[in-house]
């Protein structure tokens, strides 16, 4: 209660702060040589075909899997609701990878909502204040993500190390099947993160003998500390999201 | 004549330490996070020995508060930190105001890591990630910018005259 009120007071600050990183983009857009503009635009048009072409692919895919899960009986969340936020330029506590992104409870952000790039999971967000919020990225020591090998089905736990390029998996047995590069998703076991999001590429595999565990170090596929734009995504069922609201009880405005 | 002056020390005070925040959160990304003056602090030691009769405790937790909500600390973290330190720069200013400067620099050196032990204590006891060594730089280059701000100190000292 007392932080949201008192991040009224200091959100100016924190836009203030922000302001000398967006007036040197603007400049970098405004200087940008008519040859750039046509590369990128070339690149961008190449891009879109690429991805449409995909899609076209993902809707026949997105059918027999709705057709299959249905002959498995179980359903499937289609449609989710997704806000693209901007990270912005405001130095937080040291030693912790946090970010703070510029949508808060007034665009309908809530404590524990998926935070994810263009390219994988990012983290979480943790505080939730009207206008801003602050994200726990799942690198941080603090963070951990249930994920599952994306080749086996192997689940396992990955938890941040505090380096940004780094992380842990946990548990893991001396004779289980995981290998270098192999592709970690999420396994939406805590019922907080959508499952089948990629998260991390396993780097390193080693037998520690100290360790009765095997030591497996992954590096994120999100572009953790180069991202500007990330998205929030809403997919939650209506009685996950009370629970979570009701956990932290933020003021839920503009909820869905 | 005297009272109005005050008030536009306060207002000052008021002014600085709106401008230490900002630093504070100001991105430098050559500029690692933990090893730049401790702005707040400093500002606040400044106005603790500028005008201690405006510029105490409560200043030091209000202002401990808002730094926690901008960089998202635990909070109260920082504002029991910056409380203890206007604390002890109230009780120590007369004896380190008689010091030569050496002996002043060394004592602020103190304040600054009373400040960061504080702190180092809150982040031990909820369980954070220890920090590393760097920890403790932002009390040393505190330390060395100590002379400059005691040379700023001595006029506004003079104008007020003693109280």
């Amino acid at each position: 209660m007392v932080r949201s009120a008192l991040s009224v007071v200091t959100y100016p600050l924190q836009l203030a702060a922000d302001q000398p990183i967006e007036l040197i983009r603007a400049t970098q857009v405004q200087f940008a040589s008519t040859d750039t503009l046509r590369t990128e635009n070339a690149s961008l048009h190449r891009e879109n075909l690429l991805l449409k072409a995909r899609i076209q692919q993902f809707d026949a895919l997105e059918a027999e899997n709705a057709r299959l899960r249905d002959l498995l009986g179980s359903s499937l969340d289609l449609g989710e609701r997704v806000v693209i936020a901007e990270i912005m330029a405001v130095e937080l506590a040291p030693y912790r990878q946090q970010v703070m992104v510029n949508k808060g409870t007034k665009s309908g952000v809530f404590i524990g909502q998926p935070v994810l790039d263009a390219n994988a999971v990012m983290g979480q967000v943790i505080r939730a204040t009207p206008f801003s919020s602050i994200v726990l990225l799942i690198t941080d020591a603090d963070h951990a993500l249930p994920v599952e090998v994306n080749r086996n089905g192997l689940r396992t736990i990955a938890a941040g190390t505090g380096l940004s390029q780094e992380l842990e998996l946990l548990y893991i047995p001396k004779n289980a099947d995981i290998k270098v590069d192999d592709l970690l998703v999420t396994s939406g076991m805590d019922g907080r993160f959508p499952a089948g999001y990629p998260v991390a590429r396993v780097k390193t595999v080693r037998q520690d003998p100290d360790n009765p565990f095997t030591t497996v170090i992954a590096e994120p596929t999100a572009r953790l500390d180069r991202s500007r734009e990330v998205l929030l995504v809403w997919n939650l069922s209506e009685t996950s999201r009370q629970q979570a609201l009701a956990a932290d009880a933020p003021p839920a405005g503009g909820a869905e | 004549m005297k009272k109005r002056r005050t008030g536009g020390k306060l207002w000052a005070a008021m002014l600085t330490l709106t401008l230490a925040l900002y630093l504070t959160i100001l991105p430098l990304s050559a500029w690692p996070l933990d090893q730049r003056p401790p702005w707040v602090v400093l500002a606040l030691l400044f106005w603790c020995f500028a005008a201690p009769g405006r510029v105490g405790v409560l200043v030091g937790f209000f202002t401990g508060l808002l730094l926690d909500v901008l960089t998202g600390t635990l909070l109260g973290q920082n504002a029991l930190a910056l409380s203890v330190t206007a604390y002890l720069a109230l009780i120590l200013r007369p004896r380190i105001r008689i010091f030569p400067l050496w002996q002043q620099t060394f004592f602020i050196w103190l304040i600054l890591l009373v400040e960061r032990l504080l702190t180092l204590w809150v982040i031990g006891a909820t369980g954070e990630p220890m920090p590393p060594l760097s920890y403790w730089t932002p009390s040393l280059i505190g330390m060395l910018l100590w002379p400059f701000m005691s040379l700023l100190l001595d006029p506004i000292e003079r104008r007020l005259g003693a109280d």
